[in-house]
């Protein structure tokens, strides 16, 4: 589904990752681990598209097709969903505005205003509520909403979890348990070891912009050694 | 199956619809009736006001649905009132065809400044479209031989039928209102709703697979052509055109009357323009120092209701529904 292969982004002068790689397979849903600034988001903005960071060197294709330097918008049309750290959402737009921006209310085809609201029920009880009016749950769940409505193959989540309730976080992993039963594929950053694990298939860390480890996630929860070492997890 | 709202989510949306349904009906019937009401030099003052909430609410289409605040509409305004009156006077020509020919080129020219605009926000847009703006004065200023210069243009725009003010007023206001019921039907269509979105974030809509580029294109360029539809009025109601017409002033203006009514609101521009206009001409009648009187009553809107009067309307109300 999604392959990048030893890429090489900068801020300005700043090199930021070094050569980083790492694949998803169809339905697979892989967890990015790494401390602060390791340049998670970094990756994820990379191959999205969105500038800045720049990438200077490297390949990223997805489902086949070499996606590199094209604009976000066409990467997104291919079907990468983006789910940004903090949510992001569209403060004066309402819940509904959120997903129809995206698709007419009218749609029939895939992810529809209807089937959202059956996904996120909590969402249709707050359809009429702006952008910034919505508690941090919900704002995580209209972001991923928001995603889904473009039909996504994959969708890049960025730290998720950050921010919420642990009853939401639970939340939140039942919901990414749904979509990749549902078949789509996910790439998910998490400084949040536990709820990473509770939903990934393989697991992926990074340090200081190198893949400096990979596994599955029933492995690495017997690596206590290796969660130390780039974790910080005792 | 959707699940059911809430009765408090459920009743919040048919409130403001239904308000705002009466404020249309009762502004409509405010400027269907008020020339009646009025003699004839307040009938002309009433025909500026439609034109320039037209102007006022293609500044509005970008400042308040895009958020990029144009300086140079108020010059594509007048490019399409100096297109028509050369039509007309040094041609010769129909004014019905001068007026289509200002339109036209005002699209033109909003479009060129659309490409050269679009890919920049904030400050630098609004630096961009002043001096796009200034380019179209200094022309309008320079090339005497077709703009006739600092003394401009008189036309012969309005034709014999429409010489007096009520017949002319009423043409002005069944235009205005087609022209405003399309530009709301823009505004509120999905194409309305993804520049609310690029105002919020440009970068977001980006990622949501929007070329905000090709957007943002369109919605500068739509801006044009109303600006252009109401310059080529303007040329109709005052069949004459000098380099003030494309000036800085002009397009300040425009931007004034839509943040007076309230950016983002559309149907304020109407306030705006009728408040401004109405000023202008009531205070100058007792004083020279009209423009200070002008300047203190917008810094007390900008400080009491920064919204403008249409927005400080709709926070006081729905701050009032809890």
């Amino acid at each position: 589904m999604l392959e990048v292969r030893d890429i090489h982004s900068y801020y300005g002068e700043a090199h930021v990752l070094h050569g980083a790689s790492l694949s998803v397979a169809k339905g697979e849903v892989l967890a990015l681990l790494g401390r602060n600034g390791m340049g998670k988001t970094t990756l994820i903005r990379s191959i999205m598209g969105v500038s800045p960071p720049n990438v200077r060197a490297g390949a990223i294709t997805f489902k086949g097709e070499a996606i590199l330097g094209l604009p976000p918008h066409l990467i997104a049309q291919r079907g990468m969903g983006y789910v940004p750290q903090g949510r992001r959402l569209f403060p004066s737009l309402t819940v509904t505005e959120h997903l129809t921006v995206l698709k007419p209310a009218s749609a029939t085809h895939g992810w529809t205003v209807a089937k959202a609201f059956e996904f996120f029920p909590r969402l249709a009880e707050r359809r009429y509520h702006r952008g910034n009016q919505l508690s941090g749950g919900e704002r995580q769940m209209l972001a991923v909403a928001r995603a889904l409505m473009i039909d996504p193959d994959l969708i890049l989540m960025d730290e998720p979890s950050e921010g919420l309730a642990p009853v939401m976080v639970q939340h939140l992993e039942g919901i990414i348990g749904q979509l990749k039963a549902a078949g789509l594929s996910i790439l998910l950053v998490e400084q949040n070891l536990y709820s990473a694990l509770a939903v990934a298939d393989r697991v992926t860390i990074l340090e200081t912009g190198r893949v400096v480890h990979e596994a599955t996630a029933a492995e690495i929860g017997d690596q206590p050694e290796t969660l130390t070492r780039f974790l910080g997890v005792h | 199956m959707t699940p059911a709202p809430t009765p408090a989510a459920a009743g919040k949306p048919s409130f403001m619809p239904r308000l705002g349904l009466a404020a249309v009906i009762l502004g409509t019937l405010f400027f269907a009736i008020a020339p009646l009401l009025v003699p004839t030099y307040q009938i002309s003052i009433l025909t500026e006001v439609l034109i320039y909430a037209v102007l006022a609410m293609s500044v509005d289409i970008l400042a308040g649905y895009t958020g990029r605040t144009p300086l140079c509409l108020g010059a594509v305004f007048g490019v399409s009132t100096y297109v028509t009156v050369y039509w007309t006077s040094t041609m010769g020509g129909s004014p019905y065809t001068g007026m289509m020919l200002g339109i036209l080129a005002a699209t033109l020219v909003a479009a060129i400044f659309a490409i050269l605009a679009i890919r920049t926000t904030g400050v630098y847009f609004l630096l961009l479209t002043l001096a796009l703006g200034m380019i179209i004065w200094g022309i309008c200023l320079r090339w005497t031989s077709v703009t006739g210069g600092e003394n401009g243009l008189r036309g012969a725009v309005r034709p014999a039928e429409l010489a007096a003010h009520m017949p002319f007023y009423y043409v002005v206001f069944v235009a205005v209102a087609i022209i405003t019921f399309i530009m709301w039907r823009f505004v509120r269509s999905p194409f309305g709703l993804t520049l609310r979105g690029i105002r919020d974030s440009d970068s977001r809509m980006r990622s949501l697979g929007y070329n905000v580029s090709l957007h943002m294109f369109i919605a500068f360029t739509v801006a044009g052509v109303f600006a252009g539809v109401a310059g080529a009025l303007y040329a109709m109601f005052n069949d004459f055109v000098s380099p003030s017409t494309v000036a800085l002033t002009q397009s300040v203006e425009g931007l004034l009357m839509a943040i007076t009514g309230g950016v983002g609101t559309l149907f304020g521009s109407f306030i705006g323009a009728l408040a401004i206009i109405g000023l202008e001409n009531a205070v100058s009648i007792y004083t020279e120092r009209w423009q200070t009187v002008l300047g203190l009553v917008f810094i007390f809107i900008m400080i009491f209701a920064p919204d403008g009067i249409l927005g400080g309307i709709k926070t006081l109300l729905a701050r009032k529904r809890g």
